[in-house]
C-alpha cells in the first residue's frame, strides 16, 4: 500500500479537502487500487525521453497590447456568494 | 417521421423550401422532451423561452443560413450568458456565466435555437453520467442503461429526439464513448481546432469540444461553424478550416485503414468483437486496404490518462474557493476553513477523488515519479501515432469495448477500475491530441456498438470521409431506439 491513511490526510489537506473517516477509508482503498493500476508504468524504461506537456507545437501565444475593456464590475460579482462596496468578502483572514 | 426526428441536413432542405418554420422544429422537439423527459433525464436546464424568442424572430425573417432554426442542447460545461452552467456540481448550481463559450457564441451567430444545458457527470468526470449531482441520465435504447458519459445527456438528447444535435466536450472519450452507446454519431476533433474559451476546464492538454449528431453530414455540418482559430484560446491552432461538407465522398478505395490489434484482445465484449470485425470487412469490400497493427505503447495510455488528467484536474479546479463564484459555507470563522468547507460540500466522490489523486501525483517527492513519468509515456505514445500515420490513412477500433452497461453495474467502490477501462479505447487519441470520430457500427443485443475512427492531427477530412462512406454503405444510424422518434 502507497497511500497510508496519514498520507491521504496529507494529500487532503493540500487539496484543502477535509474527508470524514469514511471517506478517507474509502479513499484509501480506491487511490491505492489505482496507483497500483498506473504502475504498470515502471515497465517502460523512459529514459532521455523528452515529456510530452502539450501536443501542439505553440509557445508564449501573446496578443496585441491593446486595451480592450473587461467585464463589467457588477457582472462578475454577481455569482458571489458574499461582496461589499463592491469587492469579494471573506471571512477574516488575520 | 416527426421533425424531431430527422437530421440537421433534411430540416434545412425543408426550411430552405418553406415547408416548415423554425417554430415547427422546436414545437416538435418540445412535445418531444414534454413526452420522453421524465424518462431520460436528459437536461439539467430547458431554456423554452429564449429557444422560442430565436425561433419567432427567425421566421420573421424568413431566412435560415447555416445552423439557423435548428434545435440544438449544450453540454452543461459550456458557458452560456445568463443561463446557469452548473458542470452538474453542487460547486455551480446557482452559477450564472456573464459571457459565453466561444462555440456558443458561434452557434448563437448562426441563430441555432438552443433548448437547452445538458446533463453529464460532474465536472465530465465519468463514463456513464450517474456521477451528476443531480440525477442520472438513460439510455433511449435502453432505459435500464447508462447513456454513457461525460456527456451523456447530449448523446441521450439527440439519440431520443429532443434536440437535432448537441455540443459535448471530450477528455478522454467524453463525446465518443457515449455516441457509441446511443447509436449516434460522436467528433472530437484535433486539440485545437476547436475553441476551449468558456469551457469550464477539467484536464486542459487534453480536453476538446466535439459534435453528438445523427449522421456524419450533420457532424460536418455542425463542425463547419464551431471549428477554427480563436485569440481568447492561446492554444487554439491558427489554422486554415476547410469545408468539411466537400469530405461526403461515399468513396474510399484504396484508403489505408489500421486495425489497432490490441483493442481486440482481452476485455472486449465477443459480440462487439464480431461487429466490428463485420464493419471492418465492410470496409474491405468499399476497396479499402485493411490492415492489423500493433502500437507497443498504446497499452500504457490508459494509466498515463489516470495521471495526466487527475493531474491536470486538481490544478484546474483549485479555482473552486467559494470566493468569486460557486458554493461558499457561511458557518466558518476563517478563510482557510471556508476554502476547505466550501470544497468539501460542494464537490461529489469521483471529483475528490480525482482531486485527491491528481494532487497526489503533482506533490512534492512523487511528481517525478508519477507526473512526469507519465508525459515521458505520453510522448512514445504520440510517437506510436505519429509513426502509424506514416503508413496509414486513419485507424480504427471498437469504440467501447463493450456496449452500454447497466446503472449502477459498476457503482461498487472495486468496480472504479472497470467503469474507468469504458474509455480504453478512446483516451489515446486525446493523449496525441488527434481527431477521432465514432460512428454506428453495429448492434449486440439490440444495443449499438460503435466504431471509432482516428486520424492524423487537423486530417478531420479524412475520418469524416471515412466515417461517411461507411455510414453509406451500412443502415445503422437508420435505426432508431425503443424510445426513439417513429
Amino acid at each position: 500500500m502507497v497511500l497510508t491513511k496519514q498520507k491521504i490526510e496529507h494529500v487532503a489537506m493540500l487539496a484543502r479537502l477535509k474527508l470524514d473517516d469514511e471517506e478517507t477509508e474509502l479513499f484509501s482503498e480506491q487511490l491505492n487500487s489505482i496507483l497500483a493500476y498506473v504502475e504498470k508504468l515502471d515497465d517502460l524504461n523512459t529514459e532521455g525521453i523528452e515529456p510530452l506537456v502539450h501536443v501542439l507545437p505553440i509557445n508564449n501565444v501573446f496578443r496585441d497590447d491593446v486595451a480592450r475593456p473587461g467585464m463589467p464590475r457588477e457582472e462578475l460579482l454577481a455569482n458571489a456568494t458574499m461582496v461589499e462596496e463592491g469587492q469579494f468578502k471573506v471571512p477574516r483572514i488575520v | 417521421m416527426e421533425l424531431c426526428g430527422l437530421t440537421v441536413h433534411e430540416l434545412k432542405d425543408k426550411l430552405k423550401k418553406r415547408e416548415i418554420s423554425a417554430a415547427d422544429i422546436l414545437d416538435s422537439c418540445l412535445q418531444r422532451t414534454h413526452q420522453v423527459e421524465e424518462q431520460v433525464k436528459a437536461f439539467i436546464t430547458i431554456t423554452e423561452e429564449t429557444a422560442r424568442e430565436t425561433a419567432r424572430v427567425l421566421d420573421e425573417k424568413g431566412e435560415y443560413p447555416g445552423l439557423a432554426g435548428i434545435v440544438c442542447g449544450l453540454k452543461d460545461n459550456l458557458c452560456t450568458r445568463g443561463v446557469r452552467t452548473t458542470c452538474a456540481s453542487r460547486m455551480l448550481e446557482d452559477f450564472v456565466p456573464g459571457y459565453d463559450a466561444t462555440v456558443v457564441k458561434k452557434l448563437k451567430a448562426q441563430q441555432a435555437v438552443i433548448l437547452g444545458k445538458l446533463n453529464m457527470d460532474e465536472f465530465a468526470m465519468g463514463s456513464s453520467t450517474e456521477y451528476s449531482s443531480f440525477y442520472p441520465t438513460r439510455n433511449p435504447w435502453d432505459l435500464k442503461r447508462v447513456p454513457g458519459g461525460s456527456s451523456g445527456g447530449a448523446a441521450a438528447a439527440v439519440a431520443a429526439g429532443q434536440v437535432i444535435y448537441a455540443l459535448g466536450t471530450d477528455t478522454g472519450g467524453s463525446v465518443r464513448q457515449p455516441a457509441a452507446f446511443c447509436g449516434v454519431v460522436g467528433m472530437k476533433p484535433t486539440y485545437g481546432r476547436v475553441s476551449r474559451s468558456g469551457v469550464v476546464g477539467f484536464a486542459s492538454s487534453l480536453d476538446q469540444v466535439g459534435t453528438i449528431t445523427r449522421d456524419v453530414t450533420d457532424c460536418a455540418l455542425v463542425l463547419n461553424q464551431i471549428a477554427g482559430y480563436d485569440h481568447m484560446d492561446s492554444t487554439s491552432a491558427n489554422l486554415e478550416v476547410l469545408d468539411y461538407t466537400s469530405s461526403l465522398v461515399p468513396e474510399i478505395k484504396g484508403f489505408k485503414v489500421g486495425v489497432l490489434q490490441e483493442y481486440f484482445q482481452e476485455g472486449i465484449h465477443p459480440g462487439v468483437k464480431e461487429t466490428i470485425k463485420r464493419a471492418l470487412l465492410k470496409m474491405e469490400e468499399m476497396g479499402a486496404i485493411v490492415e492489423e497493427i500493433s502500437l507497443p505503447h498504446i497499452k500504457y495510455a490508459l494509466p498515463t490518462y489516470y495521471i495526466i488528467a487527475p493531474a491536470e484536474a486538481s490544478s484546474n479546479l483549485a479555482r473552486f474557493d467559494g470566493v468569486r463564484y460557486g458554493l461558499r459555507d457561511l458557518e466558518a470563522d476563517n478563510v482557510e476553513e471556508m476554502y476547505i468547507n466550501s470544497r468539501s460540500l460542494g464537490f461529489g466522490p469521483e471529483v475528490k477523488r480525482r482531486i485527491m489523486l491528481g494532487t497526489y501525483v503533482l506533490s512534492a517527492g512523487y511528481f517525478d515519479a508519477y507526473y512526469l513519468k507519465a508525459l515521458k509515456v505520453r510522448r512514445l505514445i504520440k510517437n506510436d501515432f505519429d509513426r502509424a500515420f506514416e503508413k496509414y490513412d486513419v485507424l480504427v477500433t471498437p469504440t467501447v469495448p463493450t456496449a452500454a452497461f447497466k446503472l449502477q453495474e459498476h457503482a461498487r467502490d472495486e468496480d472504479l477500475l472497470a467503469m474507468y477501462r469504458s474509455d480504453i479505447a478512446t483516451v489515446p487519441a486525446n493523449m496525441a491530441g488527434l481527431p477521432a470520430i465514432s460512428v454506428p457500427g453495429g448492434f449486440v443485443d439490440e444495443m449499438p456498438v460503435g466504431l471509432q475512427i482516428i486520424g492524423k492531427a487537423f486530417a478531420e477530412d479524412t475520418i469524416l470521409r471515412v466515417a461517411y462512406a461507411f455510414e453509406q454503405h451500412t443502415d445503422y444510424t437508420a435505426r432508431k431506439p425503443s424510445l426513439g422518434v417513429k
